[in-house]
């Protein structure tokens, strides 16, 4: 059933609407006071998450009678920016995600973030899908900032992604629904995976497993799952980040997600004005290329690559 | 007088981005002036290059005070203003969010760090700047309270209002939160205008910072102090009232940034886009002044679009 959590007007005849898929369960005599929230659609350059909220939705159409808890399908919370290929809300360019927990009383993205987290508030659990941008392609992950891990760590093992990364807080994230969430109490766990612009149904297919997994687990899902593959943890391991010191065309040369070595090639910088080539890239560890630029035109700076390494 | 390239990204196919300063006087960093850190900060430009040439006479007429170097940087992001782009027109990231910089990190990160290493250690900083809501300001100074401020020091910039605002997790990433990190007492100088020039509130910013540079001691002579005579009031940024619109329609402002209002006058009609009935009358709640209007002739519903500053 389509819900309208929130709605404000557009100057000329039409009204900016949020909507979510509430599937309950239709076995009324269970009880259904778990909720599992999937939130995506945030940035709307990011699209790996609509062939999630979809399969999602079809996979309990067909199932309903496994359901013992409510599941709010959320799948475009920048309804505008997908419908324009823009990662940011479009009138005002705001990040939908550094303005959380919003303000009632404040300006559109403001008001509509309020209603978002209020209506998301008190679930067991909520999993925010994000397709990192149109840059970069990562392999499936779950980001935990260090403050959250104990308590999100647990539930994240769940999820058949075979990255979880444990990351350092930082103030500009504390505007992030995540992190606002998280500090009124209700658990949420953001996946970053595959590319902006793009579906990659096999990733999507993963993480479905893993939702599956999670609300069996917690009870909201009534069918034994297949266990999931056990995730490498950040923080048993080092990050190595690589980027580009000259700006030019970049060409990759390893492939992402493979095991690299120590000096072998990841790519080079092009100039095709000239033929020449502007820098070699090396990977300076040996380790897993989980984050490869997608995006072939760098900056000096751009982010080519993070490689996962060290000795666990 | 100097110009100097403070900082240098190449690009491909567009000429290297310089960010150059001009610099007046010798001997201890006295005051930088910062212009336009986003693309379409165009008046901010406009009082850059203004200010140079009048400080450029100044120094010629031998008022500058001896020992104190003045820098100002009219443009920190030419890569976006050529191309009619607010933020980094590579990635869409905010230059003015990035602050102090990360020189190994992204492009605008290096960027950031590449201007606040000639930045830092200034005594006094003014930057003219924008907000994120399309309107019109009553010029003012904002200061953020990030711990090292001081209210009393934007009285002699002799602008009607000075307005403390407290920093939002976003905030941690701007240049003036930064400078007052570091120990530079920091200050917005808001204008009228963003992306188109307007003179008269730009003569006037001008002399607001020729106000400061008198009563700081860096210009000698009569003449540039006259502003200051006039105390302004200082209020905090939560005492501002905000009206909300709540119709979205055809937008006609009956009052703008500036006006006096008494309690109950009309603000603003809202009318049908397609008929043209009156939908809404926007009606101040309170006397004051016009501390912000939306300036667009569209107008969705929840927007931002008036603040006063209350009578006492
Ligand atoms: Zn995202």
């Amino acid at each position: 059933m389509a819900i309208t959590v929130a709605s404000a007007q557009l100057p000329v005849g039409e009204s900016l609407r949020i909507q979510k898929n509430r599937i309950g369960p239709l076995d009324r005599t269970v009880p259904h006071d778990k909720r599992i929230c999937i939130v995506t659609g945030t940035h709307g350059d990011e699209l790996e998450g609509q062939y999630v909220a979809w399969r999602l939705a079809e996979k309990l159409n067909k199932n309903p009678w496994d359901l013992h808890g409510v599941v709010d399908i959320y799948p475009a919370l920048n309804p505008l920016g997908i419908n324009s290929v823009y990662r940011g809300m479009p009138q005002s360019d705001l990040d939908l995600n550094r303005i959380f927990p919003g303000n009632g009383n404040g300006p559109v993205p403001e008001y509509l973030a309020s209603e978002m987290v209020k209506d998301m508030q008190g679930a067991t659990v909520c999993i925010d899908i994000h397709a990192s941008n149109i840059f970069l392609r990562e392999l499936p992950q779950i980001r935990i900032s260090e403050t959250m891990a104990d308590s999100l760590v647990p539930m994240a093992r769940f999820m058949n992604m075979p990255l979880i990364w444990i990351h350092a807080s930082a103030t500009v994230l504390e505007s992030t629904l995540a992190h606002s969430l998280n500090s009124v109490g209700t658990p949420t766990l953001v996946v970053e995976m595959g590319v902006g612009m793009r579906i990659t149904r096999e990733y999507g297919e993963q993480l479905i497993e893993g939702i599956f997994s999670l609300m069996s687990h917690l009870g909201i899902w009534g069918r034994k799952t297949p266990p999931t593959t056990p995730p490498i943890i950040s923080s048993d391991w080092q990050v190595s980040f690589i980027n580009a010191d000259h700006s030019g065309i970049f060409i990759a040369e390893a492939n992402h997600t493979a095991r690299v070595e120590e000096g072998e090639p990841l790519g080079f910088i092009a100039d095709p004005l000239s033929g020449k080539v502007l820098e070699k890239i090396a990977s300076p560890v040996s380790g897993l290329l989980f984050t490869l630029r997608e995006y072939p035109v760098v900056y000096e700076g751009s982010l080519l690559a993070r490689i996962l390494h060290g000795t666990p | 007088m100097q110009r100097e390239t403070l900082f240098t990204i190449n690009t491909i196919y567009r000429e290297p981005l310089h960010i150059d300063g001009i610099f007046f006087g010798e001997g201890e960093k006295a005051l930088a002036v910062v212009g336009a850190l986003r693309g379409n900060e165009v008046q901010q430009l406009y009082i850059c290059s203004q200010l140079v040439k009048a400080l450029g006479e100044r120094e010629r007429a031998g008022r500058l005070a001896p020992g104190c170097r003045v820098g100002v940087i009219p443009c920190v992001n030419p890569f976006s203003m050529n191309l009619g782009k607010r933020f980094w027109a590579a990635d869409n990231t905010d230059i003015n969010r990035m602050f102090p910089g990360y020189a190994q990190g992204e492009t605008t990160q290096r960027i950031a760090a590449g201007l606040f290493a000639h930045l830092r250690g200034y005594k006094y900083g003014v930057q003219l700047t924008s907000f994120h809501l399309s309107g019109d300001f009553t010029p003012h100074v904002r200061i953020i309270d990030a711990g090292y401020h001081d209210l009393g020091l934007a009285d002699s910039f002799g602008l009607p209002f000075v307005m403390l605002g407290k920093p939002s997790p976003i905030d941690t990433g701007t240049l003036n939160y930064n400078w007052q990190v570091f120990e530079t007492n920091a200050f917005s100088v808001y204008s009228k205008e963003t992306s188109q020039i307007h003179e008269e509130s730009a003569r006037r910013a001008v002399e607001a910072i020729f106000s400061f540079m008198a009563a700081q001691g860096m210009l000698r002579g009569v003449g540039d102090a006259d502003g200051a005579r006039q105390r302004p009031r200082h209020f905090h940024e939560e005492n501002l009232v905000t009206v909300l619109s709540s119709q979205g329609g055809i937008f006609l402002p009956r009052r703008a940034a500036g006006d006096r209002v008494e309690a109950g006058d009309a603000l603003a009609d809202t009318l049908d886009p397609y008929v043209g009935e009156m939908k809404e009358r926007l009606t101040a709640p309170r006397a004051g002044i016009v501390f912000f209007n939306h300036d667009s002739n569209l107008v969705g519903g929840h927007e931002v679009a008036f603040r006063i500053i209350p009578d006492l």
